[in-house]
Parts: C-alpha cells; structure tokens; sequence
C-alpha cells in the first residue's frame, strides 16, 4: 500500500473517487444522471479497451454485448422476475459465447484488422434485425420494464429505485472495472496481449499462444461489455433492437476511449468525461437553436482532430504535461 | 407464386444489382490503389442522391442528365478529401486510417440531416410509371434505364483503366508505389485523382438510385455496409467482382424480399458477409499488401 501512496497517480485516483463518492450529497437528480452518462460510458469505453487498446483486436460491433446483457436481463426480469445479477450472469455468458464464436472463426480463418471489424458488424447488425422479429423480447416495438412504485426504497438486489442508487451501481462497476484493467496489465496476460498488439507474428515466434489470449480478451471484454448492457436496459427501463444494438452505439462506445487514449487505464474515464461534456453543451445547444445533429457533428470533429493533432489520444499528452510519473498508462 | 413472378422478381433485383455494382466499384477502386477503406462510402452515396433530388425539384433537371454534374461534383470532393486528408494517413495504422473515415462520415451523414431533415424525399419522374413487357416479363423503365446506364458508366471506367495514360498510371501506383515514384509519377496527385473517380462513381450511383428508392438521412451506413458486403462477396480491388457482388446481393434481397420478408433482407446480406468472410479469405486476405 505504501508503495502506491508513493505514486501520485494513485493518490490522484483515490481523491477523484472519494469526489466522486461523496457527489450525491450535493449534486441533483439531474447533475447526478449526467455523471452516470460519464461513469457508464468510461466503464463501456474500458470493456472495449480491453480487446482494443490492450489486445489489439480491433472491434466495431460492441453494441452487439451492451444488446445481449440489456435483453438477457430485461427479458429475464420481465418474464420471470428474476433478479438483475442473477440475469446479468446469463447475459455475460451469452456475450462470452457469441465473442467466442466471432473469436474463433475471424481468428482462425485470420480475419485481421478492418475485415476482423466488418466482421463484428456484420454479427452486430445481423443480432439487430434478429431481435427486430423476435416475439419474446417484443421485436421491433421494444421491451419494458416495469417501474419501482413511487416512493418505494431502494431495493439494490432488484436494481430498482433512486436515481442515487443507479450512480453508486455504476460508480462501483466503473472502479472495479479499471482495477480489474489495471490487474490485467500487470499479468503476464497484459504483458503477452501487448506483445500481441504489437507484433503478432513476433509474439507467437516467441511462443505466445496467440489464438488463446485473443479469445480470452474477446471473452472478458464482451462479459464486461454486457454488464453494462444489463445496467442500461435497468436504468433507462426501455429496450429497442434499433437503437441498443446500432453502429452509432458501437461508435459512441469507443470514442471516448480513442479521444482518451486507446489502451490506456486513464483514457476511457478521461475521454468519457471530455465527450460527455462536450455532447450535454451541444445538446442543450442544439435545443436552445433547434436543429438536429449539431452533437453527432461535433463528435466527429472532435474525433478528427483527436486524430489529426493526438492520435494517441488525450490522456498521455496531459500525463506528461501533469508530470506524473508512469509507463504511458 | 408461378414462374412469371419468379422471373419478374429475378429481373428486378438484377437490374437493381447493377446499379448497387456501381456504387461498389467506387469503394473496391480506392481500396484496390490506396488500400485506404472508405467508410465515408454511403454518406458520399446520400449526398449524391441529394444532389440530383435538388437538381431535379429545383431546376427540373432529370438524374440520367444529371448524373455528369453529380459525378463531377463528388470527384471534386473527393479529389479535394484525398489531397488534403487522407493522403497524410496512408502510412498511419490501419484502424487510425478507418476511424478517420469514420469521423468524416459522421460530420457528412449530420450535415446533411441538419440541412435536409429525417423525412424520406423522393421524385415522380413521367417514367416512374411505365414499363417494358417482353413475353410474359414485365420490367420497370426506370430501373432497365437506371441498370444499363450503370453498365454503360462501368465500362467506361474500365475504358479508362485500360486505355488512357492517367488509368495506366493510376495502375502502376497501385501495383508498385515505390517504383511509380522513381519513374517519376506524381504519386499524390494519381492518389486524389483516383479518389475522386471512386466519389464518382458513388455520384453516379446515387443519381441512378434515387430513381428506384426514397432517399432518407439514414440510408448512409445501410449503404456503406452494403458496399462492403459486395466488395468483399467479389473480392476487393476487383471491378468486375464489385458488378458480379453488387448482382448477387441484388438477387438475395429481392428473392429473401419475397419469399421471406421484405424487413428481413439486410439479415442475409450480413450473413452472406459473414459467410464469405469466411469462407473465401483467401480472396479477400490475398490483396493484402
């Protein structure tokens, strides 16, 4: 522990966390939704970062795990009342499995970088138009939980009630999620992904088990990915095919991870809090002039610039100008 | 459901498939030079399809007519996005090069939301409602217009590819873009120019099917993976296996359209992706440099 106290980052964490613990004592409803829109997007981002930025995998179709977590737990609780978390293991089982089959065949049939995201697509938009028609979870006219009664206590096993609730969930997924990114990298796993993110051919020259470690990371990021897929469909208490599994989500998911910096632990919270920021301004903006799209247009600015001027991202340009000591994470 | 029908339906999607061939040829032409993945591909196609609903509610200009001043338009674009974009990220990552594409089809597919609005817009031309019979075959004149002038600009292409200096050059700096630059070959400028004649194609197309379907805001990423799916089907850098792809999605949508449900096409041409992605990688991972 000393050791870590040691590391200004760790105390800079720990203070953002202790911030962060302590907001809805002073915050409101409504500032408290936004920072969930921040937490839930950084936890998203580092699911994503976990294929992306720490294996090198490459995809575009994560809509597709947010989709499976969301239905599976909101089918499940709608049709049998079963518990959120007990739905959330179904859901991350099923995720884990379709990531093991878009795994296998792009890997073994060495479907690499952009075809291996087309092919993630592809699984994506094809899931889509599945559920478009598929009666049990309401096809294409949408899912609906039902709400907690007016007053009711929060009940944490049910995940329904207080907006205050909803951000200690997520704010909890988001802190394990970047300590569990952390221990990742630390492991030999982390040390042999990043040999595989770099070199693939180098790597397996060394005796890496390439295939095996690239499913793993396809594996724990599409788990990780459809938890947070089950929180979305508890907190927004609505589910519809064409928006939960759209490329606009893939794409959203990952810009505030690659506006970060993409394989960074830092990146997707930092990136998460720029893009959302960025989106509440030109939302309200947008509003305030009445004209639609002013938001995904400057999403796409912001992305090009990111790539023009940092296409590392954000966050190691700032540790460097913050002078915190560390090894580009 | 008799033969006549089946024939009918046949028809439809093969001309339809030219047209969606074309469209294709746009992206496999800049793949198969710059190996640069365009995936600004379908916002290009919803701008052109803008384009020519303009110039026709505007100035009464039909697409057929049209189609030389949209091309042209696009080329200039896309000349324009080459020279000054793109060409600084040809010796980038390869996912770097994809998410910038991305992020010029998200301002474009936005821009034209703003500019436009979600609702669908489509014209009535004095064709729109006539048709050739021939035996017991009844065909759509607009679409049996819209499939031989994407023939037609086709073969024009390949005219140019074969024939002309500038296409034998472009064909050099795709083949070896080292030696092309010690031959003295402006390297760069064939890289725009041939962008450009890849934007142009997608103007035609988009001119060509705004005779067929209403043009809407959110076309643009159907359109976008469609090209993918028919490039990838007939091999990427290919020209004649972007008109082969673009037939063969034609058909499976129009047949899964009628014999299953008309929502559930884009599922097949998906799993048709899916499939050849797998099963022919050898074509598609053997153009990789």
């Amino acid at each position: 522990m000393s050791a870590l106290f040691q590391d200004r980052r760790a105390v800079l964490l720990l203070g953002l966390l202790a911030i962060l613990a302590l907001a809805p004592l002073a915050a409101g409803d409504y500032l408290l939704s936004i920072l969930i829109t921040v937490l839930l997007q950084a936890y998203l981002g580092m699911s994503w970062n976990v294929m992306m930025g720490f294996a090198g995998q490459f995809s575009l179709g994560h809509a597709l795990y947010v989709g499976l977590g969301a239905y599976a737990g909101g089918a499940l609780f709608v049709h049998y009342g079963t518990p959120p978390w007990i739905g959330a293991i179904a859901g991350m089982a099923v995720s884990a499995a379709v990531g093991a089959v878009i795994g296998t065949l792009g890997f073994r049939f060495k479907v690499m970088g952009v075809y291996f995201a087309l092919l993630t697509i592809a699984f994506a938009e094809f899931t889509r138009v599945l559920f478009d028609h598929w009666g049990w979870v309401g096809a294409s006219s949408g899912l609906f939980l039902p709400p907690a009664p007016n007053n009711s206590p929060d009940n944490l096993w049910l995940l329904r009630g207080s907006t205050t609730m909803f951000y200690y969930v997520i704010l909890g997924m988001t802190a394990a999620a970047f300590w569990f990114s952390r221990a990742l990298l630390m492991r030999r796993i982390g040390y042999y992904w990043q040999a595989i993110r770099e070199d693939q051919d180098a790597a397996d020259a060394l005796g890496i088990d390439v295939f095996r470690n690239k499913m793993i990371a396809v594996l724990i990021s599409a788990a990780m990915t459809s938890l947070g897929g089950v929180f979305l469909a508890f907190f927004n208490n609505n589910l519809y095919p064409e928006s939960i599994f759209s490329m606009h989500r893939s794409i959203e998911l990952m810009l505030g991870t690659i506006i970060g910096g993409i394989g960074t632990l830092f990146g997707p919270i930092l990136g998460a809090v720029v893009l959302t920021a960025l989106g509440e301004l030109l939302t309200e903006l947008g509003a305030h002039i009445g004209i639609d799209g002013v938001k995904q247009i400057a999403y796409g600015i912001c992305l090009m610039l990111i790539l023009v001027l940092k296409p590392g991202g954000l966050w190691p340009w700032l540790r460097k100008l913050l002078r915190l000591e560390g090894d580009g994470r | 459901m008799d033969a006549t029908f089946f024939m009918n339906v046949i028809s439809a999607g093969l001309l339809t498939g030219l047209v969606y061939g074309l469209m294709a040829l746009g992206l496999s032409v800049i793949f198969g030079v710059m190996r640069v993945v365009n995936f600004a591909h379908g916002d290009m196609m919803v701008v052109a399809m803008y384009a020519a609903f303009l110039l026709f509610t505007k100035l009464g200009i039909e697409p057929v007519p049209a189609l030389p001043l949209v091309a042209g338009g696009l080329f200039v674009v896309g000349y324009l996005l080459q020279r000054f974009l793109i060409n600084h990220f040809l010796e980038v990552t390869e996912h770097i090069q994809f998410l910038l594409l991305l992020s010029v089809a998200m301002i474009i597919t936005n821009v034209v939301l703003m500019v436009f609005g979600p609702d669908a817009r489509n014209i009535q031309l004095d064709a729109s409602f006539e048709s050739y019979s021939l035996g017991g075959l009844v065909l759509d004149k607009v679409r049996v217009i819209a499939a031989f002038t994407a023939g037609g600009v086709a073969l024009l292409l390949w005219a140019f590819f074969r024939y002309t200096t500038t296409g034998t050059a472009i064909r050099a700096c795709a083949d070896n873009p080292v030696g092309a630059r010690v031959v003295g070959l402006d390297v760069e400028k064939l890289y725009a120019i041939t962008f450009g004649i890849g934007t142009a194609c997608v103007g035609a197309a988009g001119c060509l099917l705004l005779l067929l379907v209403d043009v809407h805001p959110h076309l643009s990423s159907d359109y976008t993976l469609l090209g993918f799916i028919i490039v990838i089907l007939g091999g990427l850098g290919s020209l004649g296996g972007a008109l082969l792809g673009g037939i063969l999605v034609g058909l499976s949508e129009a047949l899964s359209g009628v014999l299953i449900a008309p929502s559930l096409k884009s599922m097949f041409s998906f799993g048709l992706l899916i499939l050849v992605l797998l099963l022919r990688p050898q074509g598609i991972l053997g153009k990789k440099p």
